[in-house]
């Protein structure tokens, strides 16, 4: 069985259709990518496996979960961890409090006990603080640690969102656009931890990408989609060199399919 | 400059980050327990009243701060919440329950009842969600009214004394009993507040204000969440209020009426939203200024025989001051005190711009 299965789901705004009928599965220890223009459905596909939309037909399973009867709150506790095409941080908050919220999913006490500080909540806190640690140290985010997010670069930034979804120690961790406005040796770095969130700590990748370096370098499968439906899957290689996503980026070279005509 | 060296985790979760801010708080908690003796010595205990009155401000701003600094929801209702428990403690008093049993408990029963009005309310955001606090607090006085077999109506309701095994506690008769225990209600929120902000709900609470759809892509459920910070604020409001029913003597349907629940949120915004420190810094601006007028009057009418009665002048100085906060020094007074610390701290290599937030246009198109 897959680690998420996505089955000929489709999501309508009005007349619009978002996502038509598209299928796919992400193996577990696996990078999958999704590529396309802008417009093609790609994050939407993440924002229905982070339950924020409803689809209107279809299937997502999840570790064998049903995803589609919990709520977006819910999908992180199954081991799903996500970051946003625009940097979605909390503003006003360290860097270090910043991923101790990705840890949420690990909480254990709740309200009065922590009010009271209990020994549990101390004992828990230093777990937490222990992982949280670990994320930083791997992604070398020590210089910014006690900074607020607030005065931090984009790049910077970036790599917080990342840690943060790293340190709710998922089982998929979905990447929307990992290297948008980075620069090219930030975007090799990110790279490079891509590997090694799939190899060394065993989590799955799935990660929406327009940098095609990025995609070829380090995802396994690959999908094309465009206005929602799906083009092609393959290698990155194979995708790109296939008809309909070369239609897709590039048009067509037959005039009279374009639509409009000049005469 | 201060270095911290972190060694331990700890050394993140502690209340105090280095040995030096232990030892000022510690001069901090001396100076509020000396307090009253310097009033003892002088024998007028009117002024130690005013800063018992303040402490009582500051315990319901701290639960404001919550809500409001932290959670990131305003409330224009919060006397409303205030008369709650008030009104509970004089009920609970009443039937025969000792006081340590009935203070806590009509600030619980506050922040449940505060929870179920809020919980329709709460899917609202921003200027919507304190419009339907403020018709709340609009409401609350009529309902006052209402209820009259419970809170006297508008001939009002007197307030019983606090009775702690067998000691009488009365803001008149024993200031200085009353002054220590409201202190003592102050700190022990205050150390709740600091446990609940380096914990996991806490955490949740910044992450709300900060980015509702990260908060729940991080498994944070809005409603539950916003609900516990609601309940929290409301009880430290209903214990405030109780509180300020003591320190009253007397209320009517008039105490806890809109100006309240205004004050209380000028209060925290000029004292600097998001701070616990804010609360305090609010309620001390909020108390100071009516004493300051009144002693400016005199000072006026005795000295140059001037004689200054224009109605409403508190509230225009007041307006004056909110406005001057809002557009030179929006972080309140902490911020102040923050740019001050960090001007010396780094000398003399302080940047006027070091407390700019940069402008964020970054954000995800609301997916909701």
């Amino acid at each position: 069985m897959s680690l998420l299965e996505i089955e000929n789901v489709t999501l309508r705004f009005g007349g619009l259709v978002a996502v038509d009928n598209v299928s796919l599965k992400v193996e577990e220890g696996e990078v999958f990518a999704l590529v396309g223009p802008n417009g093609a459905g790609k994050s939407t596909i993440f924002n229905l496996i982070s339950r924020f939309y409803d689809p209107a037909e279809g299937h997502i399973r999840f570790d064998g979960n049903d995803l589609l009867k919990s709520t977006a709150d819910q999908v992180p506790s199954f081991g799903v961890a996500r970051t946003f095409q625009n940097i979605e941080l909390f503003e006003q908050a360290t860097v270090l409090q910043n991923l101790l919220v990705g840890r949420h999913r690990h909480r254990q006490t709740g309200m009065f006990s922590n009010i009271i500080f209990s020994p549990k909540t101390y004992r828990e806190e230093l777990r937490h603080r222990a992982a949280v640690e670990e994320v930083i140290d791997f992604l070398n985010l020590q210089p910014y640690r006690d900074k607020m997010i607030g005065g931090l670069p984009y790049g910077v930034r970036k790599v917080v969102e990342l840690g943060r979804a790293l340190a709710a120690e998922p089982k998929l961790l979905l990447l929307d656009e990992p290297a948008s406005g980075l620069s090219v040796e930030e975007t090799q770095d990110m790279a490079f931890w891509i590997e090694d969130i799939q190899t060394q700590m065993g989590i799955s990748v799935m990660m929406v990408e327009h940098d095609m370096g990025l995609v070829s370098a380090v995802s396994g499968r690959v999908m094309a989609l465009s206005d929602g439906k799906e083009l092609a899957t393959g290698t990155a290689a194979e995708v790109q060199s296939h008809p309909a996503v070369i239609e897709a980026y590039l048009g067509t070279g037959d005039i009279s399919k374009t639509g409009t005509s000049r005469a | 400059m201060r270095f911290v060296f972190k060694t331990s985790y700890y050394a993140d979760i502690s209340l105090f980050k280095h040995r030096a801010q232990a030892v000022w708080y510690a001069l901090l908690l001396l100076l509020v327990l000396g307090t009253p003796l310097y009033f003892v010595a002088t024998g007028d205990a009117y002024l130690l009243g005013e800063i018992t009155g303040m402490l009582i401000l500051a315990i319901a701003g701290m639960g404001l701060m919550l809500l409001t600094g932290h959670t990131g929801l305003p409330s224009l209702g919060h006397a409303t919440f205030m008369a709650f428990g008030c009104y509970l403690n004089i009920n609970l008093l009443g039937a025969g329950v000792p006081w340590l049993i009935a203070f806590p408990l009509s600030g619980l029963i506050a922040g449940v009842l505060g929870t179920m009005i809020a919980l329709p309310v709460l899917r609202l955001h921003g200027v919507y969600l304190a419009l339907a606090t403020l018709a709340m607090s609009m409401l609350t006085s009529d309902f006052v009214v209402i209820a009259e077999p419970w809170t006297g109506g508008i001939a009002g309701a007197a307030v019983p004394d606090i009775n702690i095994f067998g000691m009488e506690i009365n803001r008149y008769s024993t200031p200085y009993k009353f002054y220590y225990l409201v202190l003592f209600v102050a700190i022990l929120l205050v150390w709740f507040y600091r446990n609940l902000l380096r914990s996991p709900t806490g955490r949740s609470f910044t992450a709300i204000r900060d980015s509702e759809i990260s908060a729940r892509a991080m498994g944070i459920n809005l409603t539950r969440t916003k609900a516990m910070s609601f309940f929290l604020s409301a009880t430290a409001a209903g214990l405030a209020g109780a509180l300020f029913g003591h320190s009253a003597g007397y209320v009517t349907n008039e105490t806890f009426d809109l100006v309240m629940s205004i004050t209380l949120l000028l209060m925290i915004v000029i004292g600097g939203l998001g701070f616990i420190h804010g609360a305090f810094f609010g309620a001390i601006v909020v108390g100071i200024i009516p004493v300051a007028i009144a002693n400016g009057r005199t000072f006026l009418a005795t000295t140059f025989d001037v004689n200054i009665n224009v109605p409403g002048l508190e509230s225009a100085l007041f307006a004056f001051i909110l406005v001057c906060f809002i557009l030179f020094e929006p972080m309140g007074l902490y911020g102040r005190w923050l740019k001050i610390r960090t001007y010396f701290e780094l000398f003399p290599f302080y940047r006027k711009d070091m407390f700019k937030r940069q402008k964020s246009y970054l954000k995800t198109d609301r997916v909701q």
